[in-house]
């Protein structure tokens, strides 16, 4: 495939071999993720019967819901825009081995901010130019709230494990104090931001109701891939994972590498929540907290912080999600089981990866 | 404002504070023992859970709190069997098990109380207290911290249990270097994956034990959600601790505070969001590790699974 100046037969039959090896490997990435997948059901199904609900009904109608109905699949790709953004950022953190754990704090400020920014920006100035402004705020907030376990771990070595962790606690707190105190709607009892007018907010899909945020998400992570795999940033940013010592006696700045990180990472979660606000939700409420990067981060893990098999991640979790929001309201089974089903399709999708890993390696040995 | 300062809600606030420390300070006991062997136990929430959701079902249905705290903790314990298998074990990635546990849990618990309990709520009594004698006569301080119940104290005094077993036993020696250098132990000729076990075992007991007390004493009763992150804190507390059992008492108390303040002050009728108060301890920390922060001593092999002969 990549050789031009050999023999033309060489070449066909090098394609050849090629294709099928690339179409074996589909074939077994394919097997390696729905077989665990339908395990994974089988096994949910099996609480489903013990709390005394029919599982092929459940699974029928998330299927239907999530997936097959022209608004569920809408919904279910409007949903995908803010876990994309999420998953952006997890992937450049955790191949540059950092913990950014605190996900959720810089999702939320990023969220309030663009809330509260967004409908006054609409009344000074045209809308487009008003999101945008809007985003670029989002992601500056967000990216100065993860300076602090940045720099302490850029030039103290504190790990941000525990600094993004108390980061995130210390956020929620913060969004909700801006919620009430600062950004209030005077106009409405319930403590809320200003909402944006439908017609204000980011444009939809043709004629459907999904977000052209999808897109957003969509080029924010494969940029996010192609950078972290094909440039020279990208390879410095993975030798600070792979080994930061050798980092060191490479030649880079790691502390300022460090921070660069932890800017794109929080700054991708902070567009995440400004794309929820300005393309979904319109405002945010007090006490909102939908905990998106909590089922994001092991997502990303199972995907190995590739983009494009995260795109595929993140869309299983949307259909589940969106499935199991409608089932909750029809079927009586309340929305809790999506957190036990996402649960054991992750453990059982570790599982499958670990068994097919040893299985590798006994028939190389 | 003069009832701010009175003896009585001085008092009070100290009840709060105790009561709200005990859970964050067995899960992080537990945490750090996790830790210290190198097991990065991100599944501590879920299994607080477990334990709340278990412990309150067994002192509900058997009347006797005592069997609650045994069924909390062996809730903490089976969902630690199924970290310890899959990441101790075999190795798996320790982040992404604990978050599934996490999520796995909460969505489980909750569901068990819709089909449950969602139409009653029941609650438990009141708890006995143990009155310990001429101490609990001290003005403000007694009545806060020596009427507390029995479990209380038992866990103050597993602090210094935890202390004496890093610093003066063989365990605490195979804990440090299953944590730190894991090869090394091997060598001695102890099994490191039996030592991580145990310490992930023991983590799911104090979490659980955590998770039932909040339910049984603090609250009285299960509702979903109930931990509200107190497992995340729980991993906080560990690792500001730098391995000394005492700092997670410290750390626990100074959440405790603020917590019981942020009840108090609405108790009091002051408008300020509870969420001001909620930021207090953590920005007490982010504060302090700015000024002092140094690097974090965390165990060299923390998060990594052992695998024998590899490099």
């Amino acid at each position: 495939m990549s050789i031009d100046t050999a023999p033309a037969a060489g070449a066909t039959a090098l394609d050849a071999t090629a294709a099928v090896a690339t179409r074996r490997d589909i074939q077994h990435r394919l097997l390696m993720t729905l077989g665990p997948i339908l395990a994974a059901l089988i096994i949910a199904g099996c609480i489903l019967l013990a709390v005394g609900v029919d599982p092929l009904a459940y699974y029928g109608f998330v299927l239907k819901r999530g997936l097959l109905s022209p608004l569920g699949i809408q919904q279910t790709l409007t949903r995908m825009a803010p876990l994309l953004f999420l998953a952006a950022g997890l992937i450049v953190a955790f191949r540059a081995g950092m913990w950014n754990l605190g996900g959720d704090g810089q999702f939320l400020l990023g969220a309030v901010t663009a809330a509260a920014s967004a409908p006054v920006l609409v009344e000074v100035m045209p809308a487009w130019l008003a999101l945008i402004c809007s985003f670029v705020i989002a992601m500056l907030v967000a990216m100065i709230w993860s300076l602090v376990p940045a720099l302490l771990r850029a030039y103290q070595g504190v790990n941000e494990i525990i600094t993004t962790l108390m980061m995130t606690f210390l956020g929620t707190s913060l969004a909700n104090v801006l919620v009430k105190l600062m950004f209030r709607d005077p106009g409405t009892t319930v403590p809320q931001t200003r909402t944006l007018p439908v017609e204000d907010r980011l444009p939809r899909l043709f004629d459907t109701t999904i977000t052209s945020g999808l897109l957003l998400g969509l080029v924010a992570i494969i940029t996010v891939h192609l950078v972290m795999t094909r440039t020279a940033f990208g390879l410095k940013l993975r030798i600070v994972g792979a080994n930061p010592r050798a980092a060191i006696h490479a030649g880079l700045g790691v502390p300022k590498l460090t921070i660069a990180v932890f800017a794109i990472s929080a700054g991708l979660a902070g567009l995440a929540g400004a794309v929820d606000i300005l393309g979904v939700q319109g405002n945010v409420r007090a006490d909102w907290n939908p905990a998106y990067g909590l089922a994001v981060i092991p997502v990303v893990f199972l995907a190995r912080m590739n983009g494009f098999a995260a795109i595929g991640f993140v869309f299983l979790l949307s259909v589940l999600s969106i499935g199991g929001e409608s089932a909750a309201r029809r079927l009586g089974v309340p929305n809790h089981f999506t957190l036990v089903l996402v649960s054991i399709v992750l453990i059982v999708l570790a599982l499958a990866e670990y068994i097919d890993h040893r299985y590798n390696q006994s028939r190389k040995a | 404002m003069t009832g701010l300062f009175s003896e009585v809600f001085l008092s009070a606030l100290l009840f709060g504070a105790v009561t709200a420390a005990i859970p964050l300070l067995l899960a992080g006991l537990g945490e750090q023992m996790s830790e210290k062997a190198g097991v990065l136990n991100i599944g501590i929430e879920g299994m607080m859970l477990a334990g709340a959701y278990l412990g309150f079902v067994g002192a509900f249905y058997s009347g006797s709190l005592w069997l609650g705290f045994l069924t909390g903790a062996g809730g903490g314990v089976a969902v630690a069997l199924v970290m310890a298998l899959l990441c101790v074990r075999i190795g798996l990635n320790q982040i992404v098990i604990g978050i599934a546990l996490t999520l796995g849990l909460e969505g489980l618990t909750a569901l068990l109380h819709h089909f449950q309990f969602s139409r009653s709520y029941p609650r438990l009594r009141a708890v006995d207290v143990t009155v310990i004698p001429l101490l609990s006569d001290i003005p403000v301080i007694g009545p806060a911290l020596f009427r507390q119940h029995l479990i209380v104290y038992l866990a103050v005094a597993l602090v210094f249990a935890m202390g004496y077993i890093y610093r003066r036993t063989q365990l605490g020696l195979n804990l440090q270097a299953a944590g730190d250098k894991p090869a090394a132990l091997d060598v001695a000729g102890i099994d490191v994956v039996r030592t991580r076990t145990v310490a992930v075992l023991t983590t799911g007991a104090l979490a659980g034990l955590g998770g039932a007390y909040l339910a049984n004493v603090g609250a009285g009763l299960f509702i979903p959600f109930i931990t509200n992150g107190a497992g995340f804190l729980g991993i906080v507390l560990a690792m500001l601790a730098r391995g000394r059992p005492v700092w997670v008492l410290f750390g626990a108390l100074l959440f405790g505070v603020c917590l019981s303040l942020t009840t108090a002050m609405q108790v009091a009728g002051i408008n300020i969001p509870t969420d001001v108060i909620q930021m207090l301890p953590f920005l007490a920390v982010m504060v302090m590790l700015v000024l002092f922060g140094r690097r974090a001593s965390l165990p060299a092999a923390l998060g990594i699974p052992y695998e024998r002969g590899a490099r």
